[in-house]
């Protein structure tokens, strides 16, 4: 037979479309993972208005989610780092270091608080850049990180105290008719990055670097140039994040926001975002960070003490990621 | 004289201690197609690799219309030098639409408005290459089956904004199209090709190839070895210049086999992805094939028979413990980070026990043996598993299942990309591991290797639709079979 692997290839030889009906299905799920998020906050604001009804006011609201500010802006940074398949551990730190030169420098020598500030973006940057050139795991050259912006932190604020710049509690203490601040803010950020993420044409070359580098790569785009973007992105963020806060808290600690490492994580992954593909959404991520927020003061309001919450968050993310696995079951599989 | 569109002068490749492109020529003209044809391995996609500046040749040259251009040669040269390349595994981004898809490669597609641009540039070229496609250009690339993806791609690969269009690299375009689509698509390429546009088309199907090339070029061992145009080629002088292994392994030499199989079962399972199908058998010492269709639910029985040797009492009834051989290596075979020997090794661990732990020499001894026994080409099994060629790879899995104690070994078309002198090696043991009393049932897309087997089962969508016996066993009968009613 001089049949020359003819049958591999042959035409006849391949798929048969048969999942036109799956497809209807599929965008079923689609839009019920999508929404799934947002299922989850109004659980969550639902409980927290049942065990509190006296907060579902303008000013019940701004207060319980006043934090949520400065802990979507961190989502949104982690986000970044999630869209280019690597996953950042040092996110918390870097707010907390941020918080400190944000009540020292900034408000002593503003110039001088600037420059440092830059220069926290530039070292995100380079760690893409170390990440990506000598291919090493992101997670171990942040944690590795982590270290390094805590005790930079603590040399510049060696304990509790400083003082925030004025214009950075203005803004933070900002009252909006109507819509409570921290809720215009998080939209407005979600927003913005959606604009420049998912719908403008450089968006796309970033998500399509956590969706397929080889193609990237093949259509001639640098990935290090796309990391060290995202990266710089994420400080930018981080940035914004540990400012927001200590417009919030007037004062400053190395160990601030430790706690936002794995909050923004969550956050994440809450919103429907997912560890690799460049799949993300920044609505998701923004709602995800407000669920969280809410999260911790309904489970005060429960009278659930502060050593159980890390906890009983920990659950909230469990169970919706298993709703979620729920939803993905009997997917069409490919 | 046509003008020439691109020229390779004195290509050479080398990854690691393999040659892959051991100095290649080649020419190709404006408006002219050329059909690149050769073994798997004979240097093919990398040499188009080297003209779509995703692989730096390590020595050569590389002319576009005139202009050597091997100094700064990168993608996006390439690219804006209007090559255009379809590669073998797609790429797309499987989380973008299509529309955004189409922004990766074409650096034109910013500013305001240009994801409506485009939108309009990928579903025109679409409606143009493939009419009635019924593709969603907002779809992502993910939620389209292969043969969608594949025709978004190449009609990508043909739209045109600011950069020109020469040349355009077709690697196996047809692998996931049907006859229609596939038809659609050479038709276009011709009227492409008579606007001025050149291209190199890769293919397995030397019907495709002899029909739609202006020259075709007959690569071999990183070299070519033939390059005529292509009405002075027949089919058999293509087969004869590639040099393929005369494999005329005769069908009576194994019905002479057919007396020996016992008679009791191994397997007795019926395919649970399909209503209305037959069941499939597999008695004691017996190599069983499936064939058919590629993906028409061959694998899913291999899964379904293994998980029913796990669960006795099920619908399905295994006789013994069965041993499954990956054909996609990299993501259900091998593991990565581990050494040769423990990649042969790790089915047997339960044997190579003393106490609760497992005894060194005794995992290294099986390592050893195996090694002589299958011919692994390596001088250490302690190596890492990735230091071995891709067939090498594959003999280790072999290794791991053969050396367990399976009695049924599951193979899922585990020959792909393995070279022709392994190939024969394998089924050599295959037989003898038959006539040992081993029950083999063997999923492949190659009707040759069904030679080998005792008997086949045709699937079509999901169900079984023929049982071909020892002297049925040829292309004519199968295709038949697989394309009853469909074709």
């Amino acid at each position: 037979m001089t049949n020359y692997g003819e049958s591999r290839n042959h035409p006849f030889l391949s798929y048969r479309d048969c999942e036109s009906r799956m497809t209807a299905l599929a965008l079923n799920r689609k839009t019920l993972r999508a929404l799934l998020p947002l299922l989850s906050l109004v659980i969550v604001l639902v409980a927290t208005f049942y065990a509190q009804p006296r907060t579902m006011s303008y000013f019940g609201l701004n207060l319980m989610l006043q934090y949520a500010v400065p802990i979507a802006l961190a989502t949104i940074a982690q986000m970044f780092i999630i869209t280019v398949n690597d996953l950042d551990l040092s996110i918390g730190p870097f707010v907390g270091l941020v918080g400190c030169i944000g009540a020292t420098y900034l408000n002593d020598t503003p110039l001088l608080g600037i420059v440092a500030l830059a220069l926290c973006i530039a070292a995100y940057a380079a760690m893409a850049a170390l990440i990506h050139l000598r291919n090493l795991p992101s997670i171990v050259v942040t944690l590795g990180a982590s270290f390094v912006w805590l005790g930079i932190a603590v040399l510049i604020l060696p304990s509790p105290g400083g003082k925030a710049p004025d214009w950075l509690k203005a803004i933070m203490s900002l009252q909006v008719p109507v819509v409570p601040f921290p809720i215009v803010a998080a939209l407005a950020i979600a927003a913005l990055v959606h604009v420049g993420l998912m719908t403008s044409s450089y968006g796309v070359i970033m998500r399509g670097t956590g969706g397929n580098p080889r193609a990237m790569a093949r259509a001639g785009w640098s990935e290090l140039r796309t990391k060290m973007a995202m990266y710089a992105l994420a400080g930018l963020f981080g940035v914004l994040s540990g400012l927001s806060l200590i417009g919030l808290t007037t004062s400053a600690d190395a160990h601030i926001a430790d706690r936002y490492t794995l909050y923004a994580i969550a956050g994440v992954i809450l919103g429907g975002g997912e560890f690799v593909g460049g799949r993300v959404s920044p609505f998701g991520a923004v709602i995800g960070a407000l669920t969280l927020a809410l999260a911790g003061s309904f489970l005060i309001f429960m009278r659930i003490s502060p050593d159980w919450q890390i906890g009983a968050q920990g659950a909230i993310l469990i169970i919706v990621l298993a709703l979620r696995a729920l939803i993905n079951t009997g997917e069409a599989r490919r | 004289m046509p003008k020439v569109a691109v020229e390779l002068t004195r290509i050479t490749k080398s990854f690691g201690a393999v040659r892959a492109l051991g100095g290649v020529d080649l020419m190709l003209a404006e408006g002219e197609c050329l059909g690149l044809v050769g073994h798997n391995g004979a240097g093919k996609s990398t040499l188009m690799h080297v003209l779509a500046g995703t692989l730096r040749p390590d020595s050569g040259s590389l002319a576009i219309a005139g202009e050597d251009v091997s100094a700064h040669f990168s993608a996006a040269t390439a690219s804006a030098h209007g090559i255009r390349c379809v590669f073998q595994e797609l790429s797309l981004c499987p989380n973008l639409t299509l529309v955004e898809n189409a922004r990766i490669t074409h650096r034109a597609l910013k500013g305001f408005g240009w994801k409506a641009r485009a939108r309009k540039l990928i579903a025109a070229k679409l409606d143009e290459i493939f009419p009635n496609h019924g593709i969603d250009v907002d779809a992502e690339a993910g939620d389209l089956n292969i043969g969608q993806r594949q025709m978004a791609e190449i009609a990508r690969a043909f739209t045109v904004t600011d950069e020109p269009l020469r040349v355009v690299i077709l690697d196996e375009p047809t692998s996931s199209l049907d006859a229609v689509t596939a038809k659609q698509l050479l038709t276009f390429m011709r009227r492409e090709v008579a606007k001025g546009v050149s291209t190199i088309l890769i293919s397995h199907l030397l019907g495709d190839v002899l029909d739609h090339c202006d020259r075709i070029a007959v690569m071999k061992d990183g070299k070519v070895v033939a390059e005529r145009a292509a009405r002075d080629f027949t089919r058999n002088s293509l087969v004869a210049a590639m040099g393929a292994a005369a494999e005329t392994k005769s069908v009576r030499q194994i019905r002479s086999r057919a007396a020996k199989i016992s008679t009791e079962i191994a397997v007795a399972a019926t395919p649970e992805t399909a209503g209305r199908t037959a069941s499939l058998t597999v008695n004691k010492g017996e190599i069983v094939g499936l064939a058919g269709l590629a993906g028409h639910g061959q694998t899913r029985m291999l899964i379904q028979i293994f998980e029913g040797a796990r669960k006795p009492g099920g619908a399905t009834k295994v006789a013994g413990e069965a041993a499954f051989i990956a054909g996609d290596r990299q993501s259900d075979g091998i593991f990565n980070l581990w050494s040769i020997g423990e990649n042969t090794t790790v089915s047997s661990l339960k044997t190579l026990r003393r106490g609760p732990l497992i005894a060194a020499d005794r995992e290294a001894e099986m390592a050893r043996d195996w090694k002589e026994r299958i011919g692994i080409r390596t001088p250490d099994m302690n190596d890492n598993i990735l230091t071995l060629s891709g067939g090498n790879q594959q003999k280790a899995l072999f290794a791991r299942a053969l050396g367990s104690k399976a009695d049924i070994v599951l193979m899922d078309d585990p020959m792909r990309g393995v070279d022709v002198s392994t190939k024969l090696e394998v089924y050599d043991m295959i037989r003898k591991e038959a006539e040992a009393g081993r029950s083999f049932v063997w999923y492949t897309t190659e009707i040759d290797e069904l030679s080998h087997c005792d008997r086949a089962y045709i699937f079509r969508n999901g169900a079984i639709v023929a049982e071909l016996g020892p002297d049925e066993l040829t292309e004519d009968k199968v295709l038949h079979a697989s394309f009853a009613e469909s074709a």
